[in-house]
């Protein structure tokens, strides 16, 4: 049993080095830009009228990727400087223009006359300012200083708009600066990728899995929930402080900030070949960890709960959707010239399937891409009313979602510190709700500019619409709080509060389904292991002490509630509607009818 | 309006303040000088393993209590002027009362062993108990419990898990042996042992020994061994709280002497949970003194509406219990004695081959019906063996529908067949034939 112990504390100490050497890959990059790199990223022509200003960049060597990015920025904005000064339209021009307007009328001859050189820039110069003063034809000012005021507005204007127009915008230049630092990315994990993939992937997993087994043989089988307060990691200690500190920042680098966390990408390039044929994406990146993530520490769940068949079952189930569906068969599609698509995901935490492009890939892709289609809206419109009538919101939230998966499994070291206060109750039920109505009334605009290429619906410009919700709830929401603060929530912060996909399948459950738990008699003892490790807050007790079923519509069927309960009082039970929404009992009091 | 106050604020005296509040406007005050709020005694342990903090074990938000008009008061009742209708405080002024509740719980057991009042001996019965433990576990590299019992189980799997050598000394043959039938009995010193924790049987303590500095350093056993250790953990019982009621005009006995409408000698005065003591046993199978949680919350339930006007005399339904052994679970519902009477009873014992799983049926011999069930890592349905056992099913009909019973989570094993096979065997002529399983649409 010693050596075993021994056994586990090496796995520890394994995991420590091995995610360390995977930290340190953030700053061991090497990074060389290339002719051949920047001709493939911007193009030949445009490379050509531009090597001038990258001349500094080539041939040099950067051993860091914040002078390179730093740098390949301050080129972008040379660039975009170079482009403005061409393009840009003296103020002077105003003047001139309406010192020959006859009366100080405005007309669109004063314009064409004055650039009557047939060359691009004019041109350019001409059709920007036509478009810009087109309201003003024949209107009457005051004064030729009047006039020249306004047409020096419009030609503040336009200036200000040609970095954006005829150079590269921030999204471009984001964009560019991200692919042009991973194909710089020319350090020694580039180089040996695979070797990284053993040093600070393989090693990682198997001190976790060091760590892990020795446990079937130095734990007995049963809940061992001992010591979960006393541990600063899963009780808002400093390392929890610290881990979700490490999770904030590393979701803000994957969304906001790419270019920085190339060599990890790199390192994967060789994973994603092999599946998809393709160099890996950040979100290759993004999916393999989570992936590994949901492997890994579904292996610790089941032994964890390795008394409990359905704990196992249900941890099974999420394992398997998240490598197959979530993981591989996307990849294998696209290797197929197929779209990309998760065959479990859907809307509306899918929120991104009605947008245009997606729709179009997806028309575009043959009677595959339209049985996607067709498969994506049967999905929540058929699939949801009846397994949820059936099973309850469980079906998918714990046995198939790719978030629930990370959460009870990454995430279930954690679940003990969601609130379960009243208020938190009624602040999640605005909340969850709230992100509903946004994703439908967000589709809807999507849609309506979709079908009828208008692009605004009740004066809203549903792109902007479109972006704001990609931000706020795609990214800062199920990103960063999601599972940031998961050491800090616990792990169903963004199932709870803000996944709309759950606010939709829990509005069913809660009204039109066989599911509920169910409480033993009067067996409860009040004990709180339920309500203190319900992921989803609930306040089980509160049922459970009461003899009521647990009906409430954020309950995700984890089971775990059942599982931990120490006298046999709740269960998760699909049964006859009737009598399901009852009235508090508890049985062993013969004396009068309690209710209590 | 009266003014009706609760003195303890365990599950009865809780339950008790809250069913009154549903029934009436009157002014309800419960006093405690345990804590400030209700928590769950049953949950302390968990909060010494780490499972849980205090604030967890509290069934009501902070909240509850303002909102529902019950006011709490922390202090300590020192005396009780029954004829005044008076109570004298630790803190506050006196108070009065109209109706008065005694919700004081009990106590641990001591027997009179010399070194008792040691430091580092004890009990685990209050919040302050479990405060104690926690202040001597760090000077504590062996722990002795004294006493087969649930309390005691509970106490030698807390120090378990700080990695403290725990022995148990049982003065029967057999881990709670008065009250488990023998298979299930062993099963317990099974779990126990294979948890690495040393079972002495049929051993009692003489003394406990000083270590010099006014704590425990050892016990010495009756046959004179001596065993070595910084904590005596005392779960032999415990005992109605009446200590600071005696010399009053308030009758005790053992507990503080109640009628069926736990009214006590004195007018408007009550009393319930563990400190009440019944003139009469409640029912045949039921004893004088109850101190389980749930017999303290079905006192509060009733208690209450006596108060409220319906007069409601206690009448328990069928007897039920569970706890957890380490890693076992035990359910019981109606009568099962720990001696099998083979005369009166038969019984049907299931155990699963790994020894830590078993379903126990007891039947009268007389009329074959059920009389009790005893469960061990198996769940049951309490609202279904209340009905087997209330309704007098007899035995064919018992494991026709046993299945019914079952409350295990979904994908665990069942094992009801095996049982019904035993039926079969035994009653051949009376056989059930299988039925198939409908799975999970089952219902």
């Amino acid at each position: 049993m010693n050596s075993l112990k021994i056994i586990h504390k090496a796995g520890l100490l394994i995991f420590i080095i091995g995610f360390g050497l995977f930290i340190s890959m953030f700053f061991i990059g090497k990074y060389e830009v290339s002719g051949e790199v920047l001709k493939k990223e911007l193009g030949e022509e445009k490379f050509t009228n531009m090597s001038p200003q990258f001349q500094q960049m080539l041939g040099k060597t950067y051993s860091s990727q914040f002078t390179f990015v730093s740098d390949l920025k301050a080129v972008f904005s040379a660039i975009n400087d170079s482009i403005v000064q061409v393009y840009s339209i003296d103020a002077k021009v105003a003047s001139e223009i309406a010192g020959k307007a006859s009366d100080n009328v405005y007309k669109k001859q004063l314009v064409e006359s004055y650039f009557s050189e047939d060359e691009e820039v004019a041109n350019w110069r001409k059709e920007q300012l036509l478009s810009y003063t087109g309201w003003m034809e024949d209107k009457s000012y005051e004064s030729s200083e009047a006039l020249t005021a306004q047409l020096e507005q419009s030609i503040t204007q336009i200036n200000a708009a040609i970095a954006r127009t005829r150079g590269y915008d921030s999204y471009k230049v984001g964009d560019l600066t991200a692919s042009i630092t991973k194909a710089s990315n020319t350090g020694h994990v580039a180089k040996n990728p695979w070797l990284w993939l053993l040093l600070a992937i393989i090693i990682p997993i198997s001190g976790a899995l060091i760590y892990m087994l020795p446990r079937l043989k130095t734990t007995h089988s049963g809940i061992k929930n001992n010591h979960i307060f006393h541990n600063a990691l899963t009780s808002r200690g400093w390392l929890g402080i610290f881990l979700g500190t490490f999770l904030i920042l590393f979701y803000v680098v994957l969304y906001w900030y790419p270019e920085y966390m190339t060599t990890w990408i790199v390192m994967v390039d060789p994973v994603s070949k092999l599946l998809s044929g393709f160099p890996a994406s950040r979100w290759f990146l993004y999916g393999f960890l989570y992936t590994i993530a949901i492997l890994v520490m579904g292996i610790r769940m089941l032994i964890k709960y390795r008394h409990s068949p359905y704990q196992m079952a249900r941890t099974v189930s999420v394992m398997f959707f998240q490598l197959s569906f979530a993981f591989i068969i996307p990849e294998i599609l696209v290797r197929l010239n197929q779209p990309y698509m998760d065959l479990k995901n859907m809307w509306p935490l899918d929120y991104s399937f009605f947008f245009d492009y997606k729709i179009n890939e997806k028309l575009q892709a043959g009677t595959f891409g339209i049985f996607m289609l067709g498969w994506g809206i049967a999905l929540f419109a058929i699939g949801v009313p009846l397994f949820t009538y059936l099973y309850g919101k469980r079906w998918y939230c714990s046995w198939v979602c790719g978030c629930g998966g990370l959460a009870e499994t990454l995430g279930d070291p954690y679940r003990q510190l969601s609130d379960k206060s009243l208020s938190a109750w009624k602040f999640e039920r605005f909340s969850v709700h709230g992100v509903l109505v946004f994703a439908v009334v967000m589709t809807i605009g999507v849609l309506y500019s979709y079908f009828s290429d208008s692009q605004t619906l009740a004066g809203v410009n549903t792109a902007s619409l479109r972006s704001v919700y990609g931000f706020t709830i795609g990214s800062v929401f199920a990103g960063v709080i999601g599972t940031g603060f998961y050491p800090l929530m616990g792990n169903r912060v963004w199932c709870r509060f803000g996944c709309p996909l759950a606010a939709y399948i829990g509005i069913i459950q809660r009204f039109k389904s066989k599911f509920r738990i169910t409480t033993n008699g009067g067996q409860c003892i009040s004990c709180g292991n339920c309500s203190t490790y319900c992921e989803m807050g609930i306040d089980v007790r509160w049922y459970a002490q009461r003899g009521q079923n647990i009906v409430r519509a954020s309950c995700v069927g984890c089971g775990v509630c059942s599982s931990v309960c120490p006298r046999g009082v709740l269960n998760l039970e699909n049964r006859d509607s009737k009598g399901r929404l009852n009235q508090p009992v508890l049985i062993g009091n013969d004396s009068f009818g309690v209710r209590s | 309006m009266r003014k009706i106050v609760i003195i303890g604020n365990g599950i009865a005296g809780v339950t008790a303040a809250r069913h009154i509040r549903k029934h009436s406007d009157d002014a309800i005050t419960l006093i405690s000088a345990e804590t400030d709020h209700f928590f769950s005694r049953t949950a302390l342990m968990y909060i010494y393993m780490g499972h849980m903090k205090y604030q967890h074990t509290k069934p009501y938000e902070d909240f509850f209590w303002e909102k529902n008009k019950i006011n709490l008061l922390r202090d300590y009742v020192e005396e009780i002027d029954f004829a005044q209708k008076q109570l004298k405080l630790s803190k506050s002024e006196s108070m009065h009362y109209d109706v008065l509740i005694l919700a004081v719980g009990s106590k641990p057991n001591k027997f009179g062993w010399p070194g008792q009042e040691l430091k580092a001996v004890q009990g685990l019965y209050s919040f302050q108990d479990l405060e104690t433990m926690e202040e001597y576990t760090p000077g504590t590299r062996h722990a002795v419990i004294v006493g087969g019992g649930l309390i005691g189980i509970e106490m030698a799997e807390m120090f378990h898990s700080r990695h403290i050598e725990v022995t148990m000394l049982v003065r029967e043959s057999s881990f709670w042996s008065n009250v488990l039938p023998p298979e299930e009995s062993a099963m317990v010193n099974r779990q126990i042992k294979k948890n690495g924790i040393k079972l002495q049987l049929e051993s009692e303590i003489e003394e406990i020994i000083d270590d010099g500095n006014g704590r425990a350093g050892a016990v010495k056993l009756k046959g004179g061994a001596i065993i070595d250790c910084q904590f005596v953990g005392l779960t032999v019982g415990v005992s109605p709280n009446t200590g600071f009621l005696k010399n009053t005009d308030l009758e005790l006995g053992r507990g503080i002497k109640v009628n069926e409408y736990f009214e006590t000698n004195q007018p408007e005065v009550y009393a319930i949970g563990d400190c009440a003591e019944f003139l009469e046993a409640p029912a045949a199978d039921r004893k004088n003194i109850e101190q389980v949680w749930y017999t303290g919350r079905m006192h509060g339930e009733t208690v209450a509406q006596t108060i409220c006007g319906n007069k409601t005399a206690y009448q328990p339904g069928i007897w039920f219990n569970s706890a957890k052994f380490i890693d076992i679970e035990y359910q019981t519902y109606g009568q099962v004695a720990n001696k099998p009477d083979e005369n009166t009873e038969e019984h049907f014992y299931w155990e699963h081959k790994s020894g830590e799983k078993s379903i126990r049926l007891v039947f009268h011999k007389e009329n074959k019906t059920l009389k009790g069930v005893n469960l061990m890592g198996v769940r049951y349905r309490h609202e279904v063996c209340d009905k087997m056992i209330r309704d007098k099913w007899p035995m064919k009909k018992v494991f026709t529908h046993l299945k019914a019973a079952n409350f295990d989570p979904e994908f665990f094993k069942k094992h009801e067949a095996e049982l019904i096979q035993m039926y079969n065997e035994r009653y051949p002529e009376e056989a059930i034939k299988p039925r198939k399983l409908l799975g999970i649409f089952s219902r």
